[in-house]
């Protein structure tokens, strides 16, 4: 016993964040719509119409996503990166296959680069849900410089 | 029966951990499975083999259905009733093979199955199944979303906070109610999967 009171160190969980979990959701649930939209005409051509709308909102989210989380301080960058780039490969895996899949269905043209558009923004917005997700809990609970000293009037 | 007692001190915070066993987030030893299903996958797409398309949609999709049925409706109520350090060993050793088995299960079921619909003609408007078909694809793009938005990151999150020397119980425990919650309703949602693919096989 040293007379000093222990500080129990604060949970991740008090720190607030920018949504950017939930806009890169709403992101991947638009290209899952536009991808709904482009298969259920399979294997007939598509309307481009609402897809590449629902791609370009998307694309928006996902790089505002982008941009929010690039301004974060103080972020466990190091954590983010190692869980983003495993990711990445494996939605890129992910991606890869299933413009395979269209592509060997004779796709062509506006729709198959609509298609792939999507696939693209699909195999970013897993990984950065993820990797955000994970160096959130990771990084600093409020503060990363000395704190304050609130005793001393200014 | 260690671990259990190690594990939880390093739940709740209050200790250093000594001898937790390490977590492998992805497990390194299935790559090689996952990699030879996907090649597989792959070759039935080019070859266009009907039976190969039929067993990855048929045993992906069955295999998916379960899992995800077992684990919303039964294994996730469980869970949420054990003891920290039971549900953090639990946990420990379930979700890394979480990480690699269902991501492998959807891509198969799903590239198989488009591919599957497509040579049998069941996505033209003319056939009585193509109100089904689409009535599948939202299913899944809904379960899509939960899976991989909320389910998977909060899996790798947790594993991610269990790797800490003293990781955070309150970490823990709210993503592990994300967890449970979104299985559940992926589990049942697989309910409407089954109705949707058995009226397409019947029709």
């Amino acid at each position: 016993m040293t007379g000093v009171p222990a500080v129990a160190p604060e949970s991740a969980l008090s720190r607030r964040f920018p949504p950017v979990a939930g806009l890169t959701i709403v992101s991947l649930g638009l290209v899952v719509i536009g991808g709904i939209l482009m298969a259920s005409y399979a294997p007939r051509r598509p309307p481009l119409g609402v897809p590449v709308a629902v791609t370009l909102v998307s694309a928006v989210l996902l790089l505002v996503s982008g941009y929010l989380t690039s301004r974060l301080r103080p972020f466990d960058w190091d954590r983010f990166f190692l869980v983003f780039r495993w990711a990445l490969l494996a939605y890129v895996i992910s991606a890869g296959m299933i413009g395979f899949a269209f592509v060997k269905d004779h796709v062509r043209g506006a729709p198959l680069a609509v298609v792939l558009v999507m696939l693209v923004i699909f195999a970013l917005d897993v990984p950065l849900i993820i990797a955000f997700t994970v160096a959130r809990y990771s990084s600093p609970a409020v503060h990363a410089g000395p704190l304050p000293d609130l005793s001393q009037s200014a | 029966m260690t671990n259990v007692g190690n594990m939880q001190a390093g739940v709740v915070g209050t200790a250093p951990v000594a001898a937790r066993p390490t977590i492998q987030v992805v497990p390194l030893r299935g790559l090689p499975i996952v990699a030879a299903v996907v090649a597989f996958v792959i070759a039935s797409i080019a070859g266009n083999w009907l039976w190969a398309l039929t067993f990855c949609h048929v045993v992906g999709g069955g295999l998916w259905t379960a899992i995800d049925l077992f684990v919303g409706l039964i294994v996730g109520p469980i869970l949420g009733r054990l003891s920290l350090a039971a549900r953090a060993e639990f946990t420990a050793r379930f979700m890394p093979k979480m990480v690699l088995l269902m991501p492998t299960l959807v891509l198969m079921t799903l590239a198989a199955g488009f591919q599957l619909a497509l040579k049998l003609g069941n996505l033209s408007p003319a056939s009585p199944n193509h109100g089904w078909l689409v009535a599948s694809f939202c299913v899944v793009g809904v379960m899509a979303v939960i899976a991989l938005g909320v389910l998977e990151p909060a899996n790798i999150a947790v594993l991610f906070e269990m790797r800490k020397p003293n990781p955070d119980g309150a970490v823990i425990a709210k993503l592990m109610r994300r967890f449970v919650l979104t299985a559940g309703i992926t589990g049942v949602m697989q309910v409407a999967t089954l109705i949707i693919m058995t009226r397409v096989a019947t029709q």
